[in-house]
């Protein structure tokens, strides 16, 4: 046996206890010293960082195509009013309701949770019921404005409203 | 009142004119259609626009290159406002407003935007005179340049007359030879065809094909786009069969299933008898009696062995019949799959067969465990009131009656364990069938043609208007870019799907359990046999 000779690696497979697979490796330093290594599968470095990035990546794909960006309230006078909001990804989602469906345009206070909060909506007339309303959309879902804000949306839409 | 005017777009940079158009009843808006040029003479233009049944408003367009500024003078009242709505004439007159009502006459109760789209779709006539033609009155609209067509859709309406007329005819005499064919056993072969899936697979498709090929024009929107939709789901259907046609015959794929088939069905044999043969000992460590066991266990042993000698007696067809079953697929994918489900069906058919019989046994038990259980306690079911009463039995009717009672009782665990087994099984099997049958429901609804035209010709399919605010200047009229607002592609699915005798879960999760638990046979896909939307 020469200095530093392997053994040649056994077609043997080891197993642990646990029967995950180890590896043996025999080293034979010169005729009375030997070495023996065993070791195990470890979780490469480079695997990890995989599986994290991939976790962070779809993370942020879900945010680029659920989050929004802004939302827009174009009250257009006699014609109606148009609801958009825009996403991070660039998509826009429209929503356009004629002034005829239009009862009016409220600030109404709702409970959500353990706050009471305000918000922007617009009341629907009812087709059966002519003082009734059917239905109600909030307005400004997403970035859920304080009072101020919504006040000041609210006395620029009455403007408007009031007129035709 | 603030004046809406709906101007389009392509008549921005015409030449000065007339403007023609349509007053909207009930609002404060007019749509212009198109311009008619100078020089005219006003008796033809007034002739012509009466034939074309529009309202030619009497006041200048001073165009070439600027916007109409002479429009406010119109009215002549003063402090009105005037809004200017640019459309793409094009797009609006080509595009359907959702939800598609049948086409009523444009009154008053209508809703603005339904007002401005039917006015342009209904104005078809106008738009007929291009700027080739020579004509005593010139005009600007969306076909001015040259009416819009294309070679290939004109070839395929020459074609298609002739066509529809071919194919309605192949489906008449089909229909007849099938019919004929029926007088003579009408009631083994109406049932049997009414439980194959294959059969009903291809009575609705012939259905469809009826449809399609009725030489009648579509008239409305939503006949056409089913026509369509029916259309393309079948040259869908009939591409992914050849194709799998294709890729079966081509290293001799059937040869090595029909070879794997007898094997298979062999194993599924073997396999069963290993059940029966646990159940008949102590399965899962419980003790069953030992005499009930050993009918039950050989009664459904024998029953396998007769099902194996008649597999092995039809084991020289099978390649044949196999090969003559993938040519079928050029029929279509969905006949493909049905004639599987079918397959699966029949050679399953031991195991509905034991499911039935566990089940009976079941059933039986239980029935016979609860009105015994009514003569312990000294009552009994009155068929009458429908409802339980007392009743005093005799001292041998009781001493029976409990005798009976307390073996049924003792016998139960066995039976309630095959049924058990045997209910699984079927289950499997009727999951597997109802995984195809979805296969299939999916390729017979869904709207490809629709789902096309939403991706390619987005303004077609209309869900509502979008505004977009062009230019502001203090002292001009408002000016806005009215946009089509394409439907979602949830809705158009759900629009447009075809109906189908689509197979449902028949009960709710709660009966299903109930009727599992009463022993009673489950049937848990129904087909629909009306079609719903």
């Amino acid at each position: 046996m020469q200095n530093g000779e392997h053994f040649g690696m056994e077609d043997e497979t080891y197993t642990d206890i646990d029967g995950k697979a180890i590896s043996l490796e025999c080293q034979s330093h010169s005729g009375f010293c030997r070495e023996f290594t065993v070791s195990s599968a470890k979780v490469s470095i480079s695997r990890v960082m995989v599986y994290t990035c991939a976790v962070w990546m779809t993370a942020y794909i879900i945010f680029f195509f659920t989050e929004v960006d802004h939302e827009t309230l174009l009250v257009i006078g006699s014609l109606g009013v148009q609801v958009s909001s825009s996403y991070a990804s660039g998509r826009e989602s429209t929503d356009f309701i004629e002034m005829d469906k239009i009862k009016d345009i409220v600030i109404n206070e709702a409970i959500h949770m353990q706050r009471v909060i305000y918000y922007l909506c617009i009341l629907l007339k009812d087709p059966s019921d002519p003082s009734g309303v059917s239905s109600v959309v909030p307005l400004f879902q997403s970035s859920k404005p304080r009072l101020n804000c919504l006040v000041k949306v609210y006395r620029s839409c009455q403007e408007i409203l009031a007129k035709c | 009142m603030v004046l809406k005017i709906f101007f389009p777009q392509c008549c921005n940079k015409a030449d000065s004119g007339l403007l023609v158009g349509h007053w909207l009843p009930g609002q404060d808006s007019a749509v212009v259609l198109a311009v008619i040029h100078y020089p005219f003479i006003p008796g033809q233009v007034k002739q012509y626009i009466h034939q074309v049944g529009c309202v030619g408003v009497g006041w200048k367009n001073e165009e070439a290159g600027g916007e109409g500024k002479t429009k406010e003078e119109k009215t002549g009242e003063e402090g009105d406002k005037v809004i200017f709505v640019h459309y793409e004439q094009r797009k609006v007159m080509l595009s359907q407003l959702h939800p598609t009502d049948p086409p009523v006459p444009l009154t008053q109760s209508t809703s603005e935007l339904r007002q401005v789209f039917g006015t342009v779709s209904q104005s078809e006539s106008l738009f007929f005179l291009d700027k080739y033609d020579d004509s005593p009155v010139k005009l600007t609209h969306w076909q001015s340049e040259g009416r819009e067509g294309s070679i290939i859709v004109e070839l395929m309406k020459q074609a298609s007359t002739p066509v529809c007329l071919l194919t309605a005819w192949i489906l008449v005499v089909c229909s007849l030879s099938v019919s004929v064919s029926r007088i003579l056993n009408v009631f083994p072969l109406r049932f049997i065809s009414s439980k194959l899936c294959s059969c009903v697979q291809l009575s609705y498709r012939t259905e469809h094909l009826q449809t399609v090929s009725s030489p009648t024009r579509a008239t409305s929107h939503t006949d056409y786009m089913r026509k369509a939709n029916i259309f393309m789901s079948f040259l869908l259907d009939v591409t992914l069969g050849l194709l799998l046609i294709y890729w079966l015959y081509r290293e001799n794929r059937v040869g090595q299933l029909a070879n794997a088939l007898l094997p298979a069905a062999d194993r599924v044999a073997k396999e069963l008898e290993e059940l029966l043969q646990w159940l008949m000992g102590a399965p899962a460590g419980l003790k069953m009696n030992r005499a009930l066991d050993q009918v039950l266990g050989r009664f459904f042993l024998y029953h396998i062995h007769l099902w194996i000698s008649y597999i092995h007696l039809m084991s020289p067809f099978i390649e044949m019949i196999l090969w003559y079953v993938g040519l079928s697929a050029c029929l279509g994918l969905t006949f493909a799959l049905s004639l599987l489900s079918d397959i699966i069906a029949l050679l399953t058919f031991h195991i509905y067969c034991f499911y039935v019989y566990g089940a009976r046994l079941y059933c039986l038990k239980v029935y016979g465990l609860t009105s015994l259980w009514r003569l312990f306690r000294g009552r009994k079911w009155n068929v009458l009131r429908q409802r339980v009463d007392s009743c005093s039995y005799d001292m041998d009717q009781l001493f029976i009656g409990t005798l009976l009672f307390t073996i049924l009782l003792f016998l139960l665990p066995t039976t309630a364990l095959y049924y058990l087994v045997f209910t699984l099984l079927r289950m499997v099997v009727v999951m597997v069938q109802g995984v195809l049958q979805l296969t299939v429901d999916f390729i017979n609804s869904f709207p490809l043609f629709a789902l096309g035209l939403r991706v390619f010709r987005s303004y077609t399919l209309a869900e509502g208007v979008k505004f977009s605010v062009l230019c502001e200047e203090p002292g001009t009229p408002l000016h806005l870019m009215m946009d089509i607002n394409p439907l979602k592609f949830s809705s158009v699915v759900q629009t447009y799907r075809t109906a189908t005798y689509s197979c449902y879960p028949k009960d709710s999760w709660l009966a299903l359990c109930k009727k599992l638990f009463l022993g009673e046979l489950i049937y848990p896909w129904r087909h629909k046999t009306t079609k719903i939307d």
